[in-house]
């Protein structure tokens, strides 16, 4: 099962690397990363395989936001984007 | 990998542009619950609801969270009630009551069904029925109720028309003290749909199986984000378009989610209702995708043009995402649902005689229409056979929720309360067409060829 997670917020120090820690506590996988920053705007979206996660989707989520602070952060399911955005 | 774009598009939608599901109704067939005895029907009603829909609003929550996707609603709607009624006799509102009871329990915010259709005539529990309505609307909370009134079919029962209007009236006095609250879970319609996800005309056909999940999707305020996005040169060919690549996007998330609860619920899945439903809420109007397109106010002439537009494109769109698409799948024009229709309203552009108009091109019909409170209830059963004859002739389904505001006059306003909203009293032609709707009897079915 995968998830994608999208950090978006003012570009610092660290995003990246207290995003993946955290992931990697919740025993989640990172598959891909792509990450841009226009001006001081930061948006990284990652593709992570949640299969044997420790945490379901919505306390991941509530434990990146406490985590990684000061950026907005959503972890939603792969399908919601496939069946919206693929015919 | 998905697109980023994509994916901030879709996460957009959901943060800033209220997408959501609006709802997940599990429509329950009551027929096996059927018995002589009233009080033994009623216990075999509760006992299968519970049954079936103890875990629905659970299942909801639990999308929601996998998805990150809001759920609005959890509903219910079973087998109208007056075929039970007509098997049972008794009082019709210790069905009512046992509906409430139930709805309760399993944690749902209404439950659709208090209903008789009576296109043709009335069988057995019908009558008995349509005059429990008003009772069983102010002694209950949950439950909604709603009447066939007529089909392309079989023409318009000007009997039954005549007795709503009254019945619409007094739902409304014996509520009068709480915003005159019965009026607005009571809908009348012409060709109701049997598969409906959307309250207060939910109801669970007779030819629908057992038990079904059925989803009503959402989404005004995505239309009107992606219609702001372009240019005001656009054509309407390009407009159109982009409504329909919008409403194909929001429906394949409601299949999506229709299809997960239907698998987790173990209960098969049955249709999508691809309507754009409005809430009070800023940036989830209908009325403000048609001010986008391109009126300075709803009601401008023109509105009727670009509703016909928004509503084809929409179910253009949606049809190729769903593989099941059924109820009322189209834009939804509720007055006190609606920020910019409220708007409308309030400043005269919009009136009743134009909404009339444009439910000839729209999914429902005169919704949410709150009426001065000395309306009579003649007018009110006329202003139901208009509605009910655009539907009849234009083999579509209309439907008249109209509240009269007991002890106010026009411009004064009602406040219902959360999703169903708040509004101005509108002015009614008060003319009285008293003589034709004593007459009675029925109007026959309109000629289906000629068409001119």
């Amino acid at each position: 099962m995968k998830a994608v997670v999208t950090v978006i917020g003012k570009d610092t120090v660290g995003i990246l690397a207290s995003t993946s820690a955290e992931l990697a506590k919740a025993n989640v996988n990172i598959i891909e990363v792509t990450q841009s920053v226009l001006q001081d705007f930061f948006a990284m979206i990652m593709l992570v395989d949640i299969s044997e996660s420790k945490l379901s989707i919505d306390e991941l989520k509530k434990d990146l936001q406490e985590n990684v602070e000061g950026m907005e952060i959503h972890v939603m399911h792969e399908d919601i984007f496939n069946s919206m955005h693929r015919i | 990998m998905l697109n980023t774009s994509d994916i901030l598009e879709t996460i957009k939608m959901i943060q800033d542009e209220n997408l959501d599901i609006r709802t997940i109704t599990m429509g329950i067939s009551l027929l096996d619950c059927a018995d002589s005895d009233i009080d033994k029907s009623c216990e075999k009603i509760y006992e299968k609801i519970c049954r079936l829909a103890g875990n629905l609003v659970k299942t909801g929550e639990d999308i929601e969270k996998k998805y990150g996707i809001p759920i609005v609603n959890k509903r219910i709607s079973v087998t109208p009630i007056a075929m039970l009624v007509g098997v049972s006799g008794g009082d019709p509102v210790k069905y009512a009551k046992t509906l409430d009871r139930a709805a309760k329990t399993v944690g749902v915010n209404f439950i659709g069904g208090y209903s008789a259709l009576v296109q043709k005539g009335f069988s057995a529990g019908d009558k008995e029925l349509m005059e429990s309505i008003p009772r069983a609307l102010s002694e209950t909370e949950f439950v909604c109720s709603s009447v066939n009134v007529g089909s392309t079919k079989a023409g318009i029962n000007m009997d039954a028309v005549k007795i709503m209007g009254r019945v619409i009236k007094e739902s409304s006095e014996i509520t009068k003290d709480r915003q005159c609250i019965g009026a607005a879970k009571l809908v009348v319609f012409c060709n109701a749909p049997e598969d409906n996800p959307f309250m207060a005309g939910a109801f669970h056909g007779p030819g629908e199986p057992d038990c079904v999940i059925n989803v009503g999707v959402s989404g005004p305020g995505v239309v009107r984000a992606a219609l702001e996005k372009m240019d005001d040169t656009d054509d309407l060919q390009k407009v159109a378009d982009t409504i329909k690549k919008t409403a194909f996007k929001i429906t394949r998330m409601g299949q999506l989610v229709g299809e997960e609860a239907s698998k987790a619920l173990g209960v098969p899945f049955g249709i999508i209702d691809l309507s754009l439903a409005p809430t009070p809420a800023i940036g989830d109007s209908v009325a403000h995708i048609l001010e986008e397109i391109g009126l300075e106010e709803v009601g401008a002439a023109g509105t009727t043009a670009a509703l016909a537009m928004l509503n084809d494109a929409v179910k253009k769109g949606g049809v190729m995402a769903s593989s099941t698409v059924g109820g009322l799948s189209g834009a939804f024009i509720p007055v006190s649902e609606d920020a910019g229709m409220i708007a409308g309203a309030r400043s005269g552009s919009l009136i009743i005689e134009k909404l009339e108009a444009m439910t000839a091109v729209c999914s429902v019909g005169l919704d949410m229409i709150i009426v001065p409170g000395d309306t009579t209830p003649e007018v009110l059963s006329a202003i139901i056979a208009d509605e009910a004859a655009i539907g009849m002739v234009n083999s579509k389904t209309t439907a008249v929720r109209i509240i009269p505001a007991i002890g106010l006059k026009d411009g004064e306003e009602l406040n219902f309360g959360g999703l169903l909203g708040y509004g101005p009293v509108m002015k009614v032609n008060t003319k009285s067409p008293a003589k034709m709707i004593n007459r009675g009897g029925r109007i026959p079915a309109p000629i289906q060829s000629l068409k001119n």
